[in-house]
Protein backbone atom coordinates (compact mmCIF):
# COMPACT_ATOMS: atom_id res chain seq x y z
CA UNK A 1 0.00 0.00 0.00
CA UNK A 2 1.30 3.28 -0.57
CA UNK A 3 2.00 5.83 2.15
CA UNK A 4 0.88 9.18 0.83
CA UNK A 5 -1.64 10.94 2.86
CA UNK A 6 -3.66 13.57 0.76
CA UNK A 7 -5.09 16.49 1.50
CA UNK A 8 -8.39 17.45 -0.13
CA UNK A 9 -7.42 21.36 -1.81
CA UNK A 10 -10.55 22.54 -3.16
CA UNK A 11 -9.90 25.48 -0.56
CA UNK A 12 -8.66 25.94 2.83
CA UNK A 13 -5.60 25.76 4.77
CA UNK A 14 -4.24 22.75 3.09
CA UNK A 15 -0.54 24.18 2.74
CA UNK A 16 -0.74 24.37 6.44
CA UNK A 17 -1.29 20.45 6.57
CA UNK A 18 0.98 19.69 4.25
CA UNK A 19 4.34 21.54 6.05
CA UNK A 20 2.97 19.70 9.00
CA UNK A 21 3.34 15.91 7.39
CA UNK A 22 6.15 17.05 5.56
CA UNK A 23 7.49 17.99 8.75
CA UNK A 24 6.93 14.65 9.81
CA UNK A 25 8.51 12.95 7.30
CA UNK A 26 5.28 11.62 5.58
CA UNK A 27 4.80 12.49 1.56
CA UNK A 28 1.40 14.18 0.88
CA UNK A 29 -0.33 14.73 -2.11
CA UNK A 30 -2.95 18.33 -2.83
CA UNK A 31 -6.18 16.30 -4.02
CA UNK A 32 -8.50 18.10 -5.91
CA UNK A 33 -9.29 15.66 -8.76
CA UNK A 34 -10.95 12.07 -8.04
CA UNK A 35 -8.00 10.41 -9.83
CA UNK A 36 -5.60 11.98 -7.40
CA UNK A 37 -6.95 9.99 -4.26
CA UNK A 38 -6.33 6.85 -6.08
CA UNK A 39 -3.31 5.50 -4.11
CA UNK A 40 -3.32 7.45 -1.06
CA UNK A 41 -3.53 5.95 2.17
CA UNK A 42 -5.46 8.40 4.25
CA UNK A 43 -7.10 11.96 3.66
CA UNK A 44 -7.24 15.04 5.23
CA UNK A 45 -9.97 17.55 4.59
CA UNK A 46 -8.52 20.80 6.16
CA UNK A 47 -10.43 23.73 7.36
CA UNK A 48 -11.67 26.03 4.95
CA UNK A 49 -15.70 27.64 4.40
CA UNK A 50 -17.68 24.46 4.34
CA UNK A 51 -20.07 25.79 2.28
CA UNK A 52 -17.24 26.51 -0.30
CA UNK A 53 -16.06 22.90 -0.16
CA UNK A 54 -19.65 21.05 -0.41
CA UNK A 55 -20.32 23.09 -3.12
CA UNK A 56 -17.31 22.27 -5.05
CA UNK A 57 -17.49 18.71 -4.05
CA UNK A 58 -21.09 18.38 -5.56
CA UNK A 59 -20.29 20.07 -8.90
CA UNK A 60 -17.07 18.30 -9.07
CA UNK A 61 -18.90 14.99 -8.23
CA UNK A 62 -16.36 14.06 -5.72
CA UNK A 63 -19.33 13.36 -3.06
CA UNK A 64 -19.72 9.83 -4.10
CA UNK A 65 -16.00 8.78 -3.87
CA UNK A 66 -15.03 10.70 -0.85
CA UNK A 67 -17.82 8.61 0.88
CA UNK A 68 -16.46 5.36 -0.51
CA UNK A 69 -12.54 6.23 0.32
CA UNK A 70 -13.89 6.73 4.16
CA UNK A 71 -14.92 3.29 4.27
CA UNK A 72 -11.76 2.09 3.25
CA UNK A 73 -9.47 4.29 4.25
CA UNK A 74 -8.62 6.82 7.50
CA UNK A 75 -9.80 10.43 6.80
CA UNK A 76 -8.93 13.50 9.30
CA UNK A 77 -11.02 16.40 9.20
CA UNK A 78 -10.67 19.78 10.81
CA UNK A 79 -12.79 22.26 11.32
CA UNK A 80 -15.23 22.91 8.15
CA UNK A 81 -13.39 18.76 7.26
CA UNK A 82 -15.38 17.72 10.65
CA UNK A 83 -18.49 19.72 9.68
CA UNK A 84 -17.78 17.67 6.08
CA UNK A 85 -17.57 14.34 7.92
CA UNK A 86 -20.43 14.76 10.00
CA UNK A 87 -23.97 12.39 9.99
CA UNK A 88 -25.68 16.19 9.93
CA UNK A 89 -25.18 19.99 9.73
CA UNK A 90 -27.33 22.62 10.88
CA UNK A 91 -27.15 24.46 7.54
CA UNK A 92 -28.73 22.92 4.29
CA UNK A 93 -26.44 24.24 2.15
CA UNK A 94 -23.86 21.69 3.10
CA UNK A 95 -24.04 18.49 2.34
CA UNK A 96 -21.96 16.12 4.80
CA UNK A 97 -20.09 13.57 3.64
CA UNK A 98 -21.80 11.33 6.57
CA UNK A 99 -18.59 9.71 7.62
CA UNK A 100 -19.10 9.61 11.51
CA UNK A 101 -22.00 9.80 13.31
CA UNK A 102 -21.50 12.86 14.89
CA UNK A 103 -23.78 16.72 14.70
CA UNK A 104 -21.62 19.46 13.57
CA UNK A 105 -23.19 23.14 14.44
CA UNK A 106 -21.35 25.80 11.99
CA UNK A 107 -19.71 29.00 14.11
CA UNK A 108 -20.54 27.45 17.64
CA UNK A 109 -18.50 29.93 18.76
CA UNK A 110 -19.38 32.92 17.00
CA UNK A 111 -17.78 35.30 14.56
CA UNK A 112 -13.81 35.92 14.41
CA UNK A 113 -13.37 38.13 17.19
CA UNK A 114 -14.42 35.17 19.41
CA UNK A 115 -11.60 33.20 17.77
CA UNK A 116 -9.61 31.78 20.47
CA UNK A 117 -6.86 29.75 21.71
CA UNK A 118 -6.59 27.13 24.76
CA UNK A 119 -4.94 24.71 25.93
CA UNK A 120 -6.10 21.30 25.96
CA UNK A 121 -5.63 18.03 27.33
CA UNK A 122 -5.10 15.17 24.60
CA UNK A 123 -6.36 11.76 25.65
CA UNK A 124 -4.43 10.27 22.62
CA UNK A 125 -0.82 10.78 23.81
CA UNK A 126 1.28 10.04 26.53
CA UNK A 127 2.71 13.54 27.23
CA UNK A 128 1.64 15.64 30.53
CA UNK A 129 1.97 18.73 28.55
CA UNK A 130 -0.66 20.87 27.74
CA UNK A 131 -1.99 21.00 24.09
CA UNK A 132 -1.90 25.02 22.99
CA UNK A 133 -5.03 24.42 20.47
CA UNK A 134 -6.35 28.01 17.93
CA UNK A 135 -10.21 27.91 17.49
CA UNK A 136 -11.46 30.18 14.64
CA UNK A 137 -15.03 30.74 13.98
CA UNK A 138 -14.57 27.18 15.38
CA UNK A 139 -17.78 24.61 14.56
CA UNK A 140 -19.64 22.20 18.04
CA UNK A 141 -19.08 18.74 17.83
CA UNK A 142 -21.60 16.07 19.49
CA UNK A 143 -22.18 12.81 19.25
CA UNK A 144 -24.59 10.39 21.19
CA UNK A 145 -23.28 7.10 19.61
CA UNK A 146 -20.76 4.46 22.13
CA UNK A 147 -18.41 4.22 19.00
CA UNK A 148 -17.45 8.06 18.81
CA UNK A 149 -14.93 8.21 21.46
CA UNK A 150 -13.96 12.20 22.70
CA UNK A 151 -10.14 12.78 22.77
CA UNK A 152 -10.48 16.65 23.84
CA UNK A 153 -12.78 18.46 24.91
CA UNK A 154 -13.14 22.61 25.52
CA UNK A 155 -15.77 23.91 28.26
CA UNK A 156 -17.13 20.21 28.88
CA UNK A 157 -17.87 20.30 25.16
CA UNK A 158 -15.97 17.74 22.52
CA UNK A 159 -13.45 19.20 20.30
CA UNK A 160 -11.99 15.89 18.52
CA UNK A 161 -13.09 12.53 18.40
CA UNK A 162 -12.37 9.75 17.04
CA UNK A 163 -14.15 6.25 15.38
CA UNK A 164 -12.07 4.03 14.36
CA UNK A 165 -9.13 5.33 12.51
CA UNK A 166 -10.81 8.76 11.58
CA UNK A 167 -10.70 11.93 13.69
CA UNK A 168 -12.77 15.06 13.14
CA UNK A 169 -11.52 18.63 15.30
CA UNK A 170 -12.92 21.43 16.05
CA UNK A 171 -9.78 23.54 16.20
CA UNK A 172 -6.38 23.50 14.03
CA UNK A 173 -3.59 21.30 14.37
CA UNK A 174 -2.26 22.54 11.38
CA UNK A 175 -1.71 26.10 12.89
CA UNK A 176 0.93 24.94 15.27
CA UNK A 177 4.47 23.37 15.78
CA UNK A 178 2.98 20.97 17.83
CA UNK A 179 2.56 17.90 16.32
CA UNK A 180 1.14 15.86 18.16
CA UNK A 181 -2.54 15.52 16.46
CA UNK A 182 -1.28 14.58 13.36
CA UNK A 183 0.92 12.02 15.06
CA UNK A 184 -2.29 10.31 16.78
CA UNK A 185 -3.85 10.41 13.98
CA UNK A 186 -1.30 8.86 11.87
CA UNK A 187 0.01 6.38 14.21
CA UNK A 188 -3.65 4.22 14.06
CA UNK A 189 -2.15 3.37 10.55
CA UNK A 190 1.01 4.64 8.50
CA UNK A 191 3.53 2.34 7.70
CA UNK A 192 6.50 5.40 9.23
CA UNK A 193 4.52 5.27 12.59
CA UNK A 194 4.35 1.50 13.37
CA UNK B 1 -8.59 20.49 32.32
CA UNK B 2 -11.73 20.80 30.68
CA UNK B 3 -12.26 24.46 31.74
CA UNK B 4 -8.64 25.30 30.96
CA UNK B 5 -7.57 28.89 31.15
CA UNK B 6 -8.08 30.75 28.00
CA UNK B 7 -4.13 31.49 26.15
CA UNK B 8 -4.01 34.74 25.43
CA UNK B 9 -0.67 35.72 24.68
CA UNK B 10 -0.30 37.99 21.73
CA UNK B 11 1.27 35.62 19.70
CA UNK B 12 -1.98 33.34 19.93
CA UNK B 13 -3.91 36.44 19.13
CA UNK B 14 -1.50 37.26 15.93
CA UNK B 15 -2.08 33.17 15.58
CA UNK B 16 -5.94 33.13 15.44
CA UNK B 17 -5.53 36.16 13.33
CA UNK B 18 -3.89 35.12 10.37
CA UNK B 19 -5.67 31.80 11.12
CA UNK B 20 -8.36 32.73 9.42
CA UNK B 21 -6.30 34.31 6.67
CA UNK B 22 -5.11 30.41 5.94
CA UNK B 23 -8.98 29.13 5.86
CA UNK B 24 -9.44 31.79 3.04
CA UNK B 25 -6.68 30.45 0.76
CA UNK B 26 -8.07 29.13 -2.61
CA UNK B 27 -11.12 30.89 -2.69
CA UNK B 28 -13.18 33.70 -4.06
CA UNK B 29 -14.03 37.04 -1.80
CA UNK B 30 -16.78 38.84 -3.35
CA UNK B 31 -17.74 42.86 -3.07
CA UNK B 32 -21.28 42.90 -1.97
CA UNK B 33 -23.97 45.80 -1.48
CA UNK B 34 -26.32 44.57 -0.34
CA UNK B 35 -28.05 41.09 1.12
CA UNK B 36 -29.22 39.70 -1.94
CA UNK B 37 -25.87 40.30 -3.70
CA UNK B 38 -24.36 38.87 -0.19
CA UNK B 39 -26.76 36.26 -0.98
CA UNK B 40 -25.62 35.46 -4.62
CA UNK B 41 -22.01 35.45 -3.80
CA UNK B 42 -22.87 32.77 -0.88
CA UNK B 43 -25.01 30.72 -3.14
CA UNK B 44 -21.76 30.60 -5.86
CA UNK B 45 -19.14 29.43 -3.38
CA UNK B 46 -17.33 32.76 -2.21
CA UNK B 47 -15.09 32.22 0.78
CA UNK B 48 -15.93 35.42 2.30
CA UNK B 49 -18.25 38.67 1.67
CA UNK B 50 -17.09 42.33 1.71
CA UNK B 51 -19.68 44.31 2.57
CA UNK B 52 -19.50 47.82 0.70
CA UNK B 53 -22.40 50.44 -0.18
CA UNK B 54 -20.56 51.35 -3.08
CA UNK B 55 -18.80 48.67 -5.76
CA UNK B 56 -14.98 50.88 -6.52
CA UNK B 57 -16.35 51.14 -10.31
CA UNK B 58 -19.55 53.36 -8.72
CA UNK B 59 -17.04 55.09 -6.17
CA UNK B 60 -15.21 55.98 -8.93
CA UNK B 61 -18.12 57.36 -11.28
CA UNK B 62 -19.35 59.32 -8.27
CA UNK B 63 -16.68 60.74 -6.96
CA UNK B 64 -17.17 62.56 -3.60
CA UNK B 65 -15.49 61.27 -0.21
CA UNK B 66 -15.61 57.60 0.36
CA UNK B 67 -16.20 56.67 3.57
CA UNK B 68 -17.38 53.39 6.03
CA UNK B 69 -20.36 51.95 4.85
CA UNK B 70 -23.27 52.40 7.28
CA UNK B 71 -23.21 49.53 10.09
CA UNK B 72 -27.16 48.93 9.20
CA UNK B 73 -26.14 47.90 5.79
CA UNK B 74 -23.38 45.58 6.98
CA UNK B 75 -25.48 44.18 10.05
CA UNK B 76 -27.83 43.18 7.07
CA UNK B 77 -25.56 41.16 5.06
CA UNK B 78 -24.08 39.62 8.25
CA UNK B 79 -27.79 38.70 9.57
CA UNK B 80 -28.12 37.03 5.70
CA UNK B 81 -25.00 34.67 5.15
CA UNK B 82 -23.01 32.81 7.66
CA UNK B 83 -19.81 32.88 5.46
CA UNK B 84 -16.89 35.68 6.85
CA UNK B 85 -18.13 39.11 6.27
CA UNK B 86 -15.53 41.81 5.96
CA UNK B 87 -15.67 45.83 5.74
CA UNK B 88 -13.10 48.45 4.81
CA UNK B 89 -12.47 51.46 6.89
CA UNK B 90 -10.23 54.38 5.67
CA UNK B 91 -6.71 54.23 5.90
CA UNK B 92 -5.63 55.77 8.74
CA UNK B 93 -9.36 55.88 9.99
CA UNK B 94 -8.96 53.70 13.72
CA UNK B 95 -12.21 55.25 14.90
CA UNK B 96 -14.12 53.32 12.02
CA UNK B 97 -12.23 50.56 12.47
CA UNK B 98 -13.28 50.28 16.35
CA UNK B 99 -16.56 50.89 15.24
CA UNK B 100 -16.00 48.03 13.03
CA UNK B 101 -14.87 45.77 15.01
CA UNK B 102 -17.74 46.44 17.69
CA UNK B 103 -19.91 45.40 14.79
CA UNK B 104 -17.76 42.09 15.12
CA UNK B 105 -17.01 41.96 11.50
CA UNK B 106 -14.60 39.17 10.88
CA UNK B 107 -12.24 41.07 8.73
CA UNK B 108 -11.48 44.77 8.22
CA UNK B 109 -9.84 45.97 5.28
CA UNK B 110 -8.18 49.33 5.67
CA UNK B 111 -8.36 50.06 2.04
CA UNK B 112 -7.08 52.76 -0.72
CA UNK B 113 -10.79 52.10 -2.25
CA UNK B 114 -12.05 54.61 0.20
CA UNK B 115 -10.62 58.38 0.66
CA UNK B 116 -7.55 58.08 2.99
CA UNK B 117 -8.49 59.70 6.75
CA UNK B 118 -4.80 59.79 7.37
CA UNK B 119 -1.73 61.43 4.52
CA UNK B 120 0.98 59.78 6.52
CA UNK B 121 -0.58 57.03 8.81
CA UNK B 122 -2.23 53.48 8.75
CA UNK B 123 -4.56 52.48 11.40
CA UNK B 124 -1.80 50.28 14.63
CA UNK B 125 -3.54 46.64 13.91
CA UNK B 126 -1.83 44.61 16.82
CA UNK B 127 -4.03 46.96 18.52
CA UNK B 128 -7.51 45.04 17.40
CA UNK B 129 -8.64 41.37 17.95
CA UNK B 130 -10.32 41.81 14.60
CA UNK B 131 -7.57 40.77 11.49
CA UNK B 132 -7.01 43.20 9.33
CA UNK B 133 -6.23 43.21 5.15
CA UNK B 134 -4.24 46.05 3.35
CA UNK B 135 -3.48 46.22 0.07
CA UNK B 136 0.44 46.92 -1.52
CA UNK B 137 2.40 47.40 -4.84
CA UNK B 138 5.28 46.52 -3.84
CA UNK B 139 7.25 44.38 -1.14
CA UNK B 140 8.39 47.54 1.05
CA UNK B 141 4.68 48.87 1.71
CA UNK B 142 3.63 44.93 2.17
CA UNK B 143 5.65 44.50 4.75
CA UNK B 144 5.46 47.75 6.43
CA UNK B 145 1.58 46.96 6.85
CA UNK B 146 2.26 43.67 8.48
CA UNK B 147 4.97 45.44 10.80
CA UNK B 148 1.86 47.27 11.95
CA UNK B 149 0.04 43.99 12.46
CA UNK B 150 -2.05 42.92 9.59
CA UNK B 151 -2.73 39.45 9.09
CA UNK B 152 -3.04 39.25 5.18
CA UNK B 153 -2.13 41.07 2.57
CA UNK B 154 -3.68 41.81 -1.29
CA UNK B 155 -2.20 43.04 -3.92
CA UNK B 156 -3.92 46.46 -4.84
CA UNK B 157 -4.22 46.24 -8.24
CA UNK B 158 -6.71 49.08 -9.94
CA UNK B 159 -9.93 48.83 -7.95
CA UNK B 160 -13.09 49.70 -9.85
CA UNK B 161 -10.99 49.21 -13.25
CA UNK B 162 -11.37 45.80 -14.74
CA UNK B 163 -8.29 45.62 -15.75
CA UNK B 164 -6.33 43.12 -14.51
CA UNK B 165 -2.97 45.14 -15.76
CA UNK B 166 -1.53 46.25 -12.01
CA UNK B 167 -2.62 43.24 -10.20
CA UNK B 168 -0.14 41.55 -12.00
CA UNK B 169 2.25 44.53 -12.30
CA UNK B 170 2.05 44.30 -8.33
CA UNK B 171 1.97 40.64 -8.01
CA UNK B 172 4.98 40.25 -10.19
CA UNK B 173 6.64 43.22 -8.30
CA UNK B 174 6.10 41.86 -4.97
CA UNK B 175 7.31 38.30 -6.00
CA UNK B 176 10.20 39.25 -7.77
CA UNK B 177 11.40 41.53 -4.68
CA UNK B 178 10.77 38.37 -2.71
CA UNK B 179 12.79 36.72 -4.60
CA UNK B 180 15.88 39.39 -4.54
CA UNK B 181 16.17 38.75 -0.96
CA UNK B 182 16.32 34.76 -1.21
CA UNK B 183 19.83 35.09 -2.56
CA UNK B 184 21.22 38.10 -1.00
CA UNK B 185 23.64 37.98 1.53
CA UNK B 186 23.41 38.57 4.91
CA UNK B 187 25.05 41.68 5.35
CA UNK B 188 23.18 43.40 2.46
CA UNK B 189 19.56 42.76 4.45
CA UNK B 190 19.90 45.52 6.70
CA UNK B 191 20.83 47.45 3.57
CA UNK B 192 17.71 46.63 1.52
CA UNK B 193 15.17 47.17 4.64
CA UNK B 194 16.58 50.64 4.64
CA UNK B 195 16.26 50.70 0.94
CA UNK B 196 12.57 49.28 0.76
CA UNK B 197 11.50 51.14 4.00
CA UNK B 198 10.30 47.84 5.31
CA UNK B 199 11.17 46.01 9.25
CA UNK B 200 14.07 44.27 9.74
CA UNK B 201 12.87 41.49 11.05
CA UNK B 202 10.46 41.01 8.15
CA UNK B 203 13.12 40.94 5.74
CA UNK B 204 14.96 38.43 7.53
CA UNK B 205 11.92 36.38 7.38
CA UNK B 206 11.09 37.03 3.71
CA UNK B 207 14.95 36.10 2.70
CA UNK B 208 14.88 32.54 4.75
CA UNK B 209 11.48 31.27 3.70
CA UNK B 210 10.44 33.23 0.30
CA UNK B 211 7.30 34.24 1.00
CA UNK B 212 4.95 36.57 3.15
CA UNK B 213 4.88 36.01 6.75
CA UNK B 214 0.77 35.61 6.28
CA UNK B 215 -0.98 34.96 3.55
CA UNK B 216 -0.90 37.04 -0.25
CA UNK B 217 -4.55 37.44 -2.39
CA UNK B 218 -4.74 39.87 -5.23
CA UNK B 219 -7.23 42.42 -5.88
CA UNK B 220 -8.09 45.06 -7.84
CA UNK B 221 -8.96 44.02 -11.82
CA UNK B 222 -10.39 40.58 -11.75
CA UNK B 223 -13.25 40.26 -14.24
CA UNK B 224 -13.23 37.27 -15.57
CA UNK B 225 -12.21 33.20 -14.46
CA UNK B 226 -9.41 33.74 -16.66
CA UNK B 227 -8.00 36.88 -14.40
CA UNK B 228 -8.67 34.84 -11.29
CA UNK B 229 -6.36 31.69 -12.57
CA UNK B 230 -3.64 34.68 -14.03
CA UNK B 231 -3.27 35.77 -10.15
CA UNK B 232 -3.25 32.50 -8.84
CA UNK B 233 -0.81 30.90 -11.03
CA UNK B 234 1.64 33.76 -10.26
CA UNK B 235 1.37 33.27 -6.47
CA UNK B 236 -2.06 35.03 -5.25
CA UNK B 237 -3.32 32.36 -2.87
CA UNK B 238 -6.62 34.01 -3.38
CA UNK B 239 -8.58 36.66 -5.01
CA UNK B 240 -10.59 39.72 -4.21
CA UNK B 241 -13.27 40.16 -6.91
CA UNK B 242 -14.89 43.84 -6.75
CA UNK B 243 -16.79 45.33 -9.26
CA UNK B 244 -15.95 42.44 -11.68
CA UNK B 245 -19.41 40.36 -10.53
CA UNK B 246 -21.66 42.79 -9.94
CA UNK B 247 -20.90 45.03 -12.88
CA UNK B 248 -21.15 41.65 -15.70
CA UNK B 249 -24.43 40.53 -17.01
CA UNK B 250 -24.97 37.84 -15.00
CA UNK B 251 -23.68 38.14 -11.28
CA UNK B 252 -24.77 34.70 -10.07
CA UNK B 253 -22.68 32.73 -13.12
CA UNK B 254 -20.11 34.49 -12.84
CA UNK B 255 -19.44 34.44 -9.62
CA UNK B 256 -19.70 30.81 -9.72
CA UNK B 257 -17.16 30.26 -12.68
CA UNK B 258 -14.79 32.50 -10.86
CA UNK B 259 -15.10 30.54 -7.60
CA UNK B 260 -14.11 27.19 -9.66
CA UNK B 261 -11.55 29.02 -11.89
CA UNK B 262 -9.75 29.99 -8.53
CA UNK B 263 -9.43 26.31 -7.36
CA UNK B 264 -8.72 24.71 -10.98
CA UNK B 265 -6.20 27.89 -11.51
CA UNK B 266 -3.71 25.65 -13.19
CA UNK B 267 -5.99 22.87 -15.04
CA UNK B 268 -6.73 24.52 -18.12
CA UNK B 269 -9.34 22.52 -19.05
CA UNK B 270 -11.69 23.04 -16.08
CA UNK B 271 -10.99 26.91 -16.80
CA UNK B 272 -12.31 26.45 -20.61
CA UNK B 273 -15.24 24.72 -19.40
CA UNK B 274 -15.82 27.32 -16.55
CA UNK B 275 -15.19 30.69 -19.24
CA UNK B 276 -17.86 29.16 -21.80
CA UNK B 277 -21.14 29.99 -21.84
CA UNK B 278 -20.84 33.49 -19.62
CA UNK B 279 -22.64 36.72 -20.50
CA UNK B 280 -21.07 39.73 -20.94
CA UNK B 281 -18.48 41.32 -18.79
CA UNK B 282 -17.83 44.65 -17.06
CA UNK B 283 -16.50 46.99 -19.81
CA UNK B 284 -13.69 48.28 -18.17
CA UNK B 285 -11.32 50.82 -18.20
CA UNK B 286 -7.49 51.69 -20.12
CA UNK B 287 -4.99 52.74 -17.65
CA UNK B 288 -4.16 55.81 -19.61
CA UNK B 289 -7.79 56.73 -18.84
CA UNK B 290 -7.50 56.50 -15.49
CA UNK B 291 -5.37 60.19 -14.65
CA UNK B 292 -2.86 59.87 -11.95
CA UNK B 293 -4.74 61.73 -9.19
CA UNK B 294 -7.83 59.45 -9.76
CA UNK B 295 -5.65 56.16 -9.60
CA UNK B 296 -6.51 54.19 -6.12
CA UNK B 297 -3.04 51.98 -5.90
CA UNK B 298 -1.27 55.35 -5.11
CA UNK B 299 -2.92 55.76 -1.42
CA UNK B 300 -1.08 54.11 1.13
CA UNK B 301 2.40 54.98 2.49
Amino acid sequence: MSDVVGVLALQGAYEKHVEMLSGLGVESRLVRFARELDDCCALIIPGGESTTMSLLIQKFNLYDILREFAEKKPVMGVCAGAILMAETVDDSRVIPLKIMPITALRNNYGRQVSSFSANLNLKCDDEDSAYAAHFIRAPGLASNNDIVEELASYNNEPVMMRMGLHMALSFHPELTNDDRVHVCWLSGFHPSFQ
Amino acid sequence: MNDSKQATSSDDNFTVKVGLAEMLKGGAIMDVTNADQAKIAEDAGAIAVMALERIPSDIRKDGGVARMSDPDMIRQIQDTVSIPVMAKCRIGHFAEAQILQALEVDFIDESEVLTPADEANHVAKHDFKVPFVCGSTCLGEALRRIGEGAAMMRTKGEAGSGNIVEAVRHMRTIQNEMKRLTIMSKEQLMSEAKNIGAPYDLICYVAEHGKLPVPNFSAGGIATPADAALVRQLGAEAVFVGSGIFMSEDPAARAAAIVKATTYYDDPETLLEVSSGLKAGMKGLLMQDISPEDRLATRGW
